[in-house]
């Protein structure tokens, strides 16, 4: 990242929690988070590591009465130059925000269309409701999204209704619908998951391309480290609620200084490299165990109970994040000693 | 490769009729595995791979075309004879949250098929379910629980477990490891590989993971849209497709790696509804090569060096 930009998203001490059956589990335990203009970040991490749940207090939208931001903020920096603290804002206040100056795309499009209403009309509405558009221009407007996305024919295809589009054009519509007041900041939660692997790769060289044209900020929630190398600048790596690795993805993944990251990488089997593998008769190096349910967290470094470089002291108190170097941040007491 | 195939598949196809319209689901599929190997069918959605493999245990019947275990004709089998060939050839599910039942305990589960095959006392099935458990890592006493008590990762193993319990030759393992996290995954393909060799297992590994597939598979088939494009031995596979739609496959795949080189081969376009396909070559429309040609026939599928097939007419490639 360009130290010089100032971050249009700056998350600081987020706490996110929710009531269960069980009784209160905390989600996200103290995120701090920047992202700046024109930068990538991916966040990514397995289930229940709460990099959905971030995305989703970002945007403000955990279920009410059973999610809530219990602590820290999110600082956002509007396209008037004011920066809000996004926590604080009321309703009101956010959906004026929301697909406006936040972008958003999820993985399943189906689900983020509605399918009583054609394409064209979806991504027309937020141009009408927060630019004030009548409802020629709002359409012309959604045609050239489209065709900006890659839908060919994209004045027949604004006609048409979710349905009626495959798995690869929905996610296109539902990125153009994301686009269509100029965000600033585009947040898209595993928004190839759900795709076929030559659709996917379609998906993310758009992504790219419309983020650099646009300058947006993009924060890029994931599973796959794959996706993540070729779509981000910086990665932060989460397990349990907690960034445990963070810096620039190349940085972090030649160079892995948090045991899990270094897990994670090695326990992928590589294309190209299985054969030799297989071969040589290598196992695949998983982490051991599971990951730890959040009503019932380890002592200390929740990752301690898998690793391999735990010692007494990890099981005292969870270790800060400390720096590697100036770009790159480890939440591993050991990682002076972690290495590929 | 031994000279006897174990599972003869010839001409395989499965069509359904959706309002009206013809769907060719599957369209000439033909394939051999020799016992104790295990090959992996890859594609995309809509491929046929699980399809291919559902029919293979008659689990769907096949519109047409032959499937023979270990020199059994199996699709002219009546319900009662696939019923006692059914134990020789088992089926792992992808979803496990899906596919155990809430309702019964391990115990249960793992025990149901020795039940209906009539195998042993109460006492020796139990003691087969513990055993099963025994080999996929998890605690025998897991019998007395029930599936929500597991974890995802765990409750694949009881997946595989249930598998184990008849001693069958042939498995299909269909996505087995696509629902679980990175983490856990690769615990999962370790037991599978090792479980394979130590049991001698013959296999056909259904996935749309092509790195998975390449550690575990010793010959690859490659499907698009119902049809085969490619064969290959896995490593010649990976190191030399030869293909257009296999080597769109793989550079599509997104490597963690940041020093890999990035020559990304994107595809156009959607793959085809099978309501409409493409006349000739299905993947002519998505090809990168394609020629007038592609259009007129469908290419057959044939062998260009020992145990390397392809369906593509283009030969002056490389």
């Amino acid at each position: 990242m360009d130290k010089r930009l100032e971050p249009i998203l700056d998350i600081h001490g987020l706490r996110t929690i929710f009531r269960t059956r069980g009784g209160e589990i905390t989600a996200v335990n103290g995120l701090d988070l920047a992202v700046a203009a024109g930068e990538t970040v991916a966040l990514v991490g397995e289930s229940g590591s709460g990099k959905s749940v971030t995305s989703l207090s970002v945007m403000r939208l955990l279920t009410r009465n059973v999610g809530s931001i219990a602590a820290g903020s999110i600082r956002f920096k509007s396209k008037d130059g004011a920066v809000r603290d996004l926590v604080t804002l009321d309703e009101e206040q956010m959906r004026r925000i929301r697909g406006n100056e936040i972008g958003m795309v999820f993985q399943e499009p189906m689900s983020s269309l509605n399918p009583v209403f054609t394409v064209g009309d979806q991504i027309a509405e937020p141009i009408r409701i927060h630019r004030g558009a009548d409802r020629k221009s709002a359409m012309d407007v959604a045609v050239a999204l489209l065709d900006q996305v890659g839908i060919p024919d994209a004045r027949r295809r604004a006609g048409q209704y979710p349905h009626e589009l495959s798995g690869g054009m929905r996610q296109r519509a539902t990125i153009a619908m994301a686009l269509a007041c100029d965000p600033t900041l585009l947040i898209a939660d595993e928004p190839t998951t759900a795709l076929d692997v030559t659709i996917q790769a379609q998906i993310l060289d758009l992504l790219l391309k419309l983020q650099r044209e646009r300058g947006m900020g993009m924060l890029f929630v994931t599973h796959n480290l794959g996706v993540v190398a070729e779509i981000a600048h910086r990665v932060a790596v989460m397990y349990a609620g907690r960034i445990v690795e963070e810096g620039p993805v190349a940085e972090v993944f030649r160079n892995p200084r948090h045991p899990y990251t270094l897990g994670l990488l090695a326990s992928m089997p590589r294309l190209g490299d299985a054969t030799r593998m297989k071969q040589a008769g290598e196992q695949l190096a998983a982490i051991p165990g599971v990951v730890p349910s959040l009503a019932d967290m380890p002592d200390g470094c929740a990752f301690s109970p898998r690793c391999l470089y735990a010692i007494d002291a990890c099981r005292q108190a969870v270790p800060p994040l400390l720096a590697v170097n100036a770009m790159h941040r480890s939440r591993c007491i050991r990682w002076q000693e972690v290495s590929r | 490769m031994s000279a006897a195939p174990f599972l003869v598949v010839r001409d395989l196809a499965k069509h359904y009729v959706s309002r009206g319209k013809r769907l060719n689901i599957l369209e000439g599929i033909s394939f051999e595995i020799a016992k104790g190997e295990v090959v992996g069918l890859v594609g995309e959605s809509g491929s046929g791979k699980t399809t291919i493999g559902r029919s293979v245990l008659r689990l769907v019947e096949p519109s047409s075309g032959s499937v023979t275990f270990d020199g059994t004709e199996l699709t002219t089998l009546s319900a009662a004879q696939m019923r006692r060939t059914r134990p020789r050839m088992q089926y792992i599910f992808q979803d496990p949250f899906a596919s155990l039942s809430p309702r019964m305990t391990i115990g249960e589960i793992l025990t149901e098929g020795l039940n209906i095959q009539g195998i042993g006392t109460r006492k020796d099935r139990l003691d087969r379910a513990r055993t099963a458990l025994e080999q996929v890592d998890l605690p025998a006493e897991a019998v007395n629980r029930y599936a929500h008590e597991f974890s995802g990762g765990q409750r694949q193993r009881i997946g595989i477990a249930r598998a184990l319990t008849l001693a069958p030759e042939f498995i299909v393992a269909d996505e087995p490891v696509s629902a679980l996290d990175v983490s856990i995954q690769a615990q999962v393909i370790n037991l599978l590989r090792d479980l394979q060799q130590r049991l001698g297992l013959t296999m056909l590994f259904i996935s749309h993971d092509l790195a998975v597939v390449e550690y575990i598979c010793d010959r690859v088939i490659v499907l698009y849209l119902g049809r085969i494009m490619e064969i290959a031995p896995s490593a010649d596979l990976y190191a030399r497709p030869q293909h257009p739609y296999t080597r769109a496959l793989l550079s599509a795949i997104p490597s963690p790696d940041p020093d890999a080189q990035r020559n990304r081969q994107i595809l156009k376009g959607d793959i085809p509804s099978p309501a409409n396909p493409p006349s000739g070559c299905v993947f002519r429309t998505r090809c990168p090569v394609a020629l007038e040609a592609c259009a007129h026939t469908v290419p057959e599928l044939r062998e260009i060096a020992p145990g390397r097939f392809k369906a593509c007419i283009r030969d002056d490639l490389n």
